[in-house]
């Protein structure tokens, strides 16, 4: 006769485990005081809203740790829910501020990439990648999710936000601000049609060409200072400025 | 379901066609029917790698233009009953592949098959356009230096826009990297690019790591390929990487994690 568990048996597996890369943008802290970083964000939602809406998110403390500046783990969580953000995880972080995160079901993440690792059996279709004919209205921001590959070249009307890794060789173009959530290796120009007021924002420096409004600065320019940080790039008073992020 | 995986690099030399001739025997060998075409017109070597450039009678240039059935031109595999390959002609040159053409072959082809193995040419032009075009998987084969990998990443753009999913807005070209070639000694001595580093600049799944092998050299000059030497690490290699694709977890071999060029260029991360 056979047993209950010898029957199990011939169930098909209800489940696996599979790992995938999945890019997430990482937010890293300067500045230990809640309130503060809660403007600030609110003031990049406002480029973006649709787009940071419930959009995960990785807290990096890093750099406040470097400064031995502490913060207090539960009231940077509640302001980021209550702006919609969802935590999925931290780095940079003491072991009090893992635990106090742990606390609060959000999981220490310990890879230096800026991919992060989670399961996900099914990964999302990436969206074509829009051209310049796809942008209604000019100021609307341009919204790219998959890796912009050696050779592609995208062009938007108003700023552009890239959830992955510009690989060299490659150029991305806008005539507003250039956000490039993951490595940037290739070239970004932003403010294309003049804008100097533009910036360019990048979790790790690492490009062929950086240039807003014109003004450029190549490869070789960049120092061992900005190279592979984060950071974001202006004009002031007509020079390329890269400043730590 | 058929699926048609093409197999590409952008660079020519790294092993495509070696990588070609391995997968569809070690797909065929698991009892999937398999056919594996060569998409390298002028140039043809798949048969050559698969030991039957003696029963070539029609290619694929005449199954395209009607000059000879499916069946006439496909040549059953002297090893597995499974495997069929579809050679590429020596006579012609690329501009006799018509996209309309290949298309029609590969439905033809998907009626009768499970899994269909497309070896493309090198370079970016439309021989390795009309190989990528159809590809449900590709596999992005990859030496460890800088310039295969540039070359490999501007595939993956090609891939990701041009191909017939891309511009039907369809669920993208799954994408699989088999780094070829691999010295662990090499990319001790710095020499070359390690596994990390190359995950680096491409962030694909990584199907597998061939280690450079006397092996192949000795398969090829055989006619057979290397997947059927299961005593040689380039054989265990490429049997790793099929059940990784059918789904099988095995852990990566013929690996060493020290640091490579890149790595001592510019500092970990
Ligand atoms: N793992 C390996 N170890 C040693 N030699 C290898 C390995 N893989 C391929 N080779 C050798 O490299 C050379 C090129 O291989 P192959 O013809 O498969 O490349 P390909 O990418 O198809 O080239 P092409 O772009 O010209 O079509 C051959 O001489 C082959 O024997
Ligand atoms: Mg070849």
């Amino acid at each position: 006769m056979p047993t209950d568990s010898q029957h199990s048996n011939y169930h098909p597996p209800a489940l696996e485990f599979k790992s995938t890369t999945f890019s997430a943008p990482v937010l890293v802290l300067a500045n230990n005081d809640v309130i503060i970083i809660e403007h600030q964000l609110q003031e990049k939602i406002q480029l973006a809203p649709e787009f940071f809406k419930n959009s995960p998110v990785v807290i990096d403390l890093q750099e406040l740790n470097k400064q031995k500046l502490d913060i207090d783990i539960n009231e940077l969580v509640n302001m980021l829910h209550s702006l919609d953000f969802l935590p999925i995880g931290i780095r940079g972080a003491t072991t009090q501020q893992l635990n106090k995160a742990l606390d609060l079901s959000i999981p220490a993440h310990t890879g230096q990439n800026q991919a992060l690792l989670i399961d996900n059996t099914k990964p999302q279709p990436a969206k074509p990648i829009p051209t310049a004919e796809d942008s209604a209205s000019p100021e609307r921001t341009t919204l790219i999710i998959q890796p912009i590959r050696s050779g592609q070249r995208i062009y938007a009307h108003g700023d552009l936000i890239v959830l992955a890794q510009v690989s060299a060789g490659a150029e991305i173009l806008a005539e507003g601000n250039i956000h490039v959530y993951g490595s940037l290796r290739g070239r970004a120009l932003a403010g294309v049609q003049g804008n100097i007021e533009a910036r360019i924002f990048c979790s790790d420096l690492q490009a062929e060409l950086i240039s807003i409004a014109g003004t450029y600065k190549i490869s070789e320019d960049l120092t061992e200072m900005v190279r592979n940080r984060p950071v974001q790039i202006c004009l002031q008073n007509n020079t390329l400025t890269i400043k730590d992020l | 379901m058929a699926r048609i995986i093409v197999v590409t690099s952008g660079k020519g030399g790294v092993g495509k066609t070696t990588t070609s001739a391995a997968i569809a025997m070690g797909l065929a060998k698991r009892g999937h029917k398999t056919a594996v075409i060569d998409f390298d017109v002028g140039l043809r070597n798949l048969d050559l790698i698969m030991g039957c450039e003696r029963r070539v009678v029609y290619d694929f240039v005449n199954v395209i233009n009607g000059e000879a059935t499916l069946n006439q031109a496909l040549i059953r595999d002297k090893n597995c009953n499974q495997l069929y390959i579809l050679p590429a002609s020596q006579t012609r040159d690329k501009d006799a592949l018509s996209q309309e053409g290949v298309g029609r072959i590969l439905d033809e082809l998907k009626k009768d098959f499970k899994y269909i193995v497309c070896d493309s040419p090198a370079g970016i032009e439309r021989g390795a356009f009309l190989a990528m075009y159809y590809a449900d998987d590709a596999f992005i084969v990859t030496n460890p230096e800088v310039s295969s990998v540039r070359d490999s990443d501007r595939m993956l753009g090609i891939l990701s826009s041009k191909s017939r999913r891309a511009e039907h807005n369809e669920e993208p070209i799954k994408e699989y990297l088999l780094l070829t070639r691999y010295s662990p000694e090499r990319v001790k001595l710095g020499e070359m690019l390690s596994v990390d580093d190359v995950q680096e600049i491409l962030s694909l799944h990584l199907l597998g790591v061939i280690p450079e092998s006397k092996s192949v050299l000795n398969a090829s000059n055989s006619g057979t390929p290397v997947i059927l030497d299961e005593k040689s690490d380039a054989g265990q290699a490429y049997a790793d990487v099929i059940a990784r694709y059918l789904g099988e977890d095995r852990p990566h071999r013929f690996i060493d994690e020290k640091k490579g060029l890149f790595g001592k260029l510019f500092g970990s991360k």
